[in-house]
């Protein structure tokens, strides 16, 4: 995991957990990422940006049931 | 780790643009073959259209364009290193391709009289159809991936292909980069649709995953095919594009121009004729750049507001669609502000250049039963409607291949080889990262090979290069998707090396910026009116000579020819009336 990623205020990718449907079995943001940064926080269930790798494209965003996501810019190129 | 072996007939690797539509094919043709389509992410959402696309770039329509006029075209964009037999293929294909896309439900814009809606972007001819709904090109594509009942494999990183003892295509490895899983694929013939090396150069803002292509598209088909011995072709003609500084996206002047939208400089004034994306005109935008009147810029603040809002419908919805939010973060409004624009971190990439593995008019590369298709091969220009319509052409040309054919035997101890290779930054305990070494080696990519190129520079890379080669053997993975990016590491650093060896080859000038050598910086078609082309040689070192350019199927007129070098304002305009 690179250093960027671990700050959670710089993650690109902000999940909304009252929305998010992770616990009933959802896992569509983390199967269409093409750079595979999402994953399911073991510890407490919740969806999290993994990586410092996104593209910014938005498929995390378009194809989720509740839009729970939201894409911002990478810091670095705001 | 776990071993998992597949068989199949017809193995496609690369599930974005190309691949869907060979597997389709493949199927349509041959219901009863075993097809398999592999992708590193997810077919659903993979590849350079993974948000759609706002615009075909060359469709070839009836009583807009002829193959004759778009050969042409392209042959003089490409400064006549081009195959035209190749580009004729597609051309010749391209209408019906759009019929069955529109058949699909993928829209593209129509006139009052339902007539396909073709703009004129290129420097002569009209080829750009808009795609005003294009954001659901990939969600139609699945559809059909699921009616032919296409068998799919995702998150798989093929890393290495096997030859046969005869050295004809027996499969390929791949590593699952979900579960650490190895991947032992016997196929009877196999295509690369891999897409553009698009992890080479670093991005000017320093974020090695905001690139001008789909970060996933590394280089990988590039590496493959040349380790299985396959010509790659024309990798010093370099894909580098003008984009939305620091956004790294297409700003995009084949939407904006059709509606009044052109690139100026700081003096707002407009210094190219085309804003179609060739080597010249990126040349010109360079020297903008260098002169002192940049910074260059896309203009539209004197568009009129229905104007604007049809642009931003297609702009900040589709292909790139947080452009919008980029815009907004730096309260950029094309009512009343320019759009900075800059000039991409180099790649590799048949699509919008010429850099690729060598196909011919089948799709077939130089080794038996190895296809390629879209980005990854080296069918100049060939753009999303080029790369589908080669996915066709090899389905086609594959399926007559495998019929009557047993698998390839495989090579046990190859397998073996590429295994410890692709796990062993697993077992050390100590090492370095794969993004700090991939950050050291893009830097060094841009430091070295970013034209304008000098012989002294591309000699220093290489060493630099090659001292990157031997801390490969230090890298630090820490779980299956740090792996798939070691392994990408390595196939990034070919690509770069190998992009060297070329551009220190050709010693001439072509392609304006894509191939601009300040140490020869004239064309010389004396000389090197031929391909350059790369293979690994028998002693496992690259091999590169020249391939002739064959025989034109449509000659060009001398007027023809010199088109795209005047490309400046207040060039000579008369090749214009060509």
């Amino acid at each position: 995991m690179n250093v960027i990623a671990r700050d959670a205020t710089a993650a690109s990718i902000v999940v909304d957990y009252d929305k998010c449907i992770a616990e009933k079995g959802c896992r569509i943001c983390i199967d269409v990422c093409p750079t595979d940064i999402l994953v399911l926080d073991e510890s407490d269930g919740k969806i999290r940006m993994a990586y410092d790798e996104c593209w910014y494209c938005l498929p995390c965003e378009h194809d989720c049931p509740t839009k729970a996501i939201r894409v911002d810019i990478p810091y670095l190129l705001r | 780790m776990e071993t998992r072996s597949i068989e199949t007939d017809f193995l496609v690797i690369g599930g974005g643009t190309a691949g869907p539509l060979a597997a389709i094919r493949a199927r349509q043709l041959a219901p009863k073959t075993r097809v398999l389509l592999l992708d590193k992410a997810n077919v659903k959402r993979s590849g350079a259209i993974a948000e759609g696309m706002d615009s075909a770039n060359n469709a070839v329509i009836p009583g807009h364009a002829t193959p004759e006029q778009y050969v042409k075209e392209i042959t003089i964009a490409n400064d006549g290193i081009v195959n035209q037999a190749a580009i004729n293929a597609y051309a010749v294909r391209s209408f019906d391709m759009i019929r069955e896309l529109d058949s699909w439900g993928v829209r593209f814009e129509k006139d009052e009289t339902g007539d396909y809606a073709v703009k004129k972007v290129h420097h002569l001819g009209a080829y750009v159809l808009p795609m005003p709904e294009g954001h659901s090109l990939k969600k139609a594509l699945f559809k059909q991936l699921r009616k032919h009942g296409v068998a799919t494999e995702n998150r798989l990183t093929v890393t290495r292909l096997l030859l046969g003892p005869d050295g004809r295509i027996a499969g390929a490895l791949a590593l699952d980069s979900r579960n650490g899983g190895f991947i032992v694929i016997r196929a009877k013939a196999v295509l690369i649709a891999t897409g553009a090396a698009g992890r080479l150069g670093l991005p000017a803002s320093g974020y090695l995953f905001g690139t001008y292509e789909n970060p996933t598209n590394a280089g990988d088909g590039y590496s493959m095919a040349y380790h299985a011995g396959a010509e790659l072709s024309g990798l010093e003609c370099f894909q580098i594009n003008p984009l939305i500084k620091d956004y790294n996206g297409p700003a995009c002047a084949y939407v904006t121009g059709p509606f009044g939208g052109y690139t100026v400089n700081a003096k707002g004034e407009r210094f190219i004729k085309s804003d179609y994306w060739s080597g010249q005109m990126m040349l010109e935008f360079w020297r903008e750049l260098e002169s002192g009147r940049g910074p260059v810029y896309l203009k539209l603040d004197h568009l009129a507001e229905e104007t604007l809002q049809k642009i931003e419908n297609v702009l900040h919805l589709t292909e790139r669609p947080t452009r919008g939010r980029f815009h907004a973060g730096r309260h950029t409004d094309y009512r009343h502000d320019l759009v900075e624009m800059h000039i991409s971190e180099i790649g590799l990439c048949g699509g919008h250049s010429a850099s690729g593995i060598w196909v011919d008019e089948h799709a077939r590369t130089t080794v038996p039963g190895l296809y390629a298709a879209g980005d990854v091969c080296n069918v100049a220009h060939n753009y999303m409607l080029g790369a589908m319509v080669y996915g066709q052409i090899a389905a086609k040309d594959a399926l007559e291949y495998v019929s009557g054919k047993d698998l390839a035997p495989i090579d046990d101890d190859a397998v073996a080889t590429e295994r410890a290779r692709i796990f062993a930054p697993l077992g050390r305990e100590t090492g370095l990262s794969p993004a700090q070494v991939e950050y050291k080696l893009r830097r060094m990519v841009n430091d070295y090979l970013q034209p304008p190129k000098v012989a002294a520079k591309m000699e220093t890379g290489l060493q630099r290069f090659a001292g990157i080669r031997a801390d490969l053997e230090r890298l630090k993975a820490n779980n299956p998707h740090e792996l798939m990016r070691a392994a990408e590491v390595s196939a990034i650093l070919d690509c770069a090396e190998l992009a060297a060896r070329a551009s220190l080859y050709r010693t001439e000038s072509r392609w304006g910026l894509y191939h601009y050598r300040t140490d020869y910086p004239e064309r010389n078609d004396k000389d090197w009116f031929a391909f350059v082309e790369i293979r690994k040689g028998a002693d496992g070192e690259p091999e590169i000579f020249k391939r002739p350019v064959p025989e034109y199927l449509y000659p060009l007129s001398e007027k023809e020819r010199q088109a795209y070098s005047d490309i400046r304002i207040g060039d000579d305009a008369s090749a214009l009336a060509a």
